[in-house]
């Protein structure tokens, strides 16, 4: 399990995000979960919005990713040349890297 | 039932042109409330609905202007957007901004698919379309197909990158300087500026 | 017809089938701006009382029908009120009440 709190990933790096479907605040998208992408950037470390939705104050902060993801692996029937891209902000303990098993 | 109609009438909506609505009175009630315990005033409100009023797309257009005439500091503004926009006086408070470059090779577009997070102190208050269901839910899947409901076609030599504001970033597109503006000032510059150009939906053209 | 996937909550809509963006567009009513105001004056504050993060959760908290159906500040509203009865700002015997005073005053108007 990745760590939540150390910045363990850097720019360019191949990651997954992490399957799992929860009830709760979450700000990782249906749609990106079990993908693979590069990381394009850190954003920094925030503190967590799962905890902060609750009213607690979601510290210690987490590292925060711009991940850079091909549109054509994210849907089967993407329309677009295959060098389009998606970026999203993803926390890193949604983030595995893109080898580890499932 | 779709979500990307307002109820009422699609232009101003005055107050009490109909009976309360329960929400309507639900906001009353809060605010009443708050005022009484003390939390905070009218003045308060009345203060922070004239600042968001000032607030609107000509503030990221002076951002762009400077970027269009200045490379030194659009390099600057595409390494740390915010202290970019603070190095021009702009009052962002806690905007945590990303600025990415529109360029021969890349188009951007900005859109948030779990809510509707908008660089607002740049842009103002987000239109109705950019908070809709049709946007959220397709713009990442077939940005070209929107762009083009916008009128903005891209070539496909030139690729898309679609932003998806998950988390505590926000995201400014920087246009392409439109051609034969070489005549103009900055504040000349600043005038061509869209909200949609920054948004990602639209190009300038001359 | 597809029946929705249980594991998407309703606001997580990216890359779902939509129609075409309807680009009309309102000019804020005053009491919608009020709205607004507030979710700012209650976050940017030395001890914010209501967070964009509790905003965000109470409106996913909505469900799906009532999603739809609400508009976009009367989402806010209610999240708003929501957020502010779980911290203990406000009590839901108050807030019942003053809603009951509220629309009579505006009535005793007509």
């Amino acid at each position: 399990m990745t760590d939540a709190h150390t910045v363990t990933f850097r720019a360019g790096d191949r990651v997954r995000v992490r399957v799992a479907n929860p009830i709760g605040h979450v700000r990782t998208p249906y749609y990106l979960r079990g993908k693979g992408g590069v990381v394009e950037r850190i954003c920094g470390s925030f503190p967590n919005p799962e905890e902060l939705a609750y009213g607690r104050n979601g510290l210690p902060a987490r590292p925060l990713y711009r991940v850079r993801f091909l549109q054509r692996e994210l849907w089967p029937d993407y329309a677009g040349p295959p060098t389009d891209v998606l970026e999203a902000e993803i926390y890193q303990h949604w983030l595995q890297p893109e080898d580890a098993p499932p | 039932m779709s979500g990307d109609h307002t109820h009422g009438a699609h232009d101003v909506r005055a107050d009490h042109d109909d009976s309360l609505t329960y929400y309507q009175a639900m906001e009353i009630a809060v605010r009443e409330l708050l005022i009484e315990k003390g939390v905070l005033t009218a003045g308060d409100v009345r203060r922070q609905i004239e600042t968001m009023d000032a607030r609107g797309p000509q503030v990221g257009a002076i951002m762009v202007a400077r970027a269009w005439v200045d490379a030194a500091f659009k390099q600057r503004m595409l390494e740390d957007g915010s202290a970019a926009a603070r190095e021009l006086g702009l009052e962002i408070g806690p905007l945590k901004l990303i600025v990415v470059e529109n360029t021969p090779d890349v188009h951007n577009v900005v859109v948030c698919t779990l809510c509707s997070c908008y660089p607002r102190a740049l842009l103002g208050l987000p239109p109705d379309w950019y908070k809709s269901r049709s946007y959220r839910s397709r713009t990442v899947r077939e940005p070209r197909a929107v762009l083009a409901e916008f009128g903005t076609v891209i070539p496909d030599g030139t690729r898309i990158c679609v932003h998806d504001s998950t988390a505590d970033m926000r995201y400014l597109v920087l246009p392409r300087r439109p051609e034969h503006t070489e005549h103009l000032d900055e504040s000349g510059l600043a005038k061509l500026v869209t909200r949609d150009s920054m948004i990602g939906v639209s190009v300038i053209e001359t | 017809m597809t029946l929705p996937d249980p594991h998407r909550s309703h606001h997580d809509m990216g890359g779902l089938p939509g129609d075409t963006v309807v680009r009309a567009e309102h000019d804020y009513a005053m009491w919608e701006k009020r709205v607004d105001a507030l979710l700012v004056l209650l976050g940017d504050r030395q001890e914010p009382l209501v967070s964009t993060d509790e905003l965000r959760r109470n409106i996913e908290g909505l469900g799906s029908e009532a999603y739809e159906r609400m508009t976009y500040y009367e989402r806010w509203i209610s999240s708003i009120a929501q957020t502010l009865i779980q911290r203990g700002v406000i009590s839901v015997d108050e807030l019942g009440r003053r809603i009951q005073e509220v629309t009579a005053r505006e009535s005793a108007h007509d």
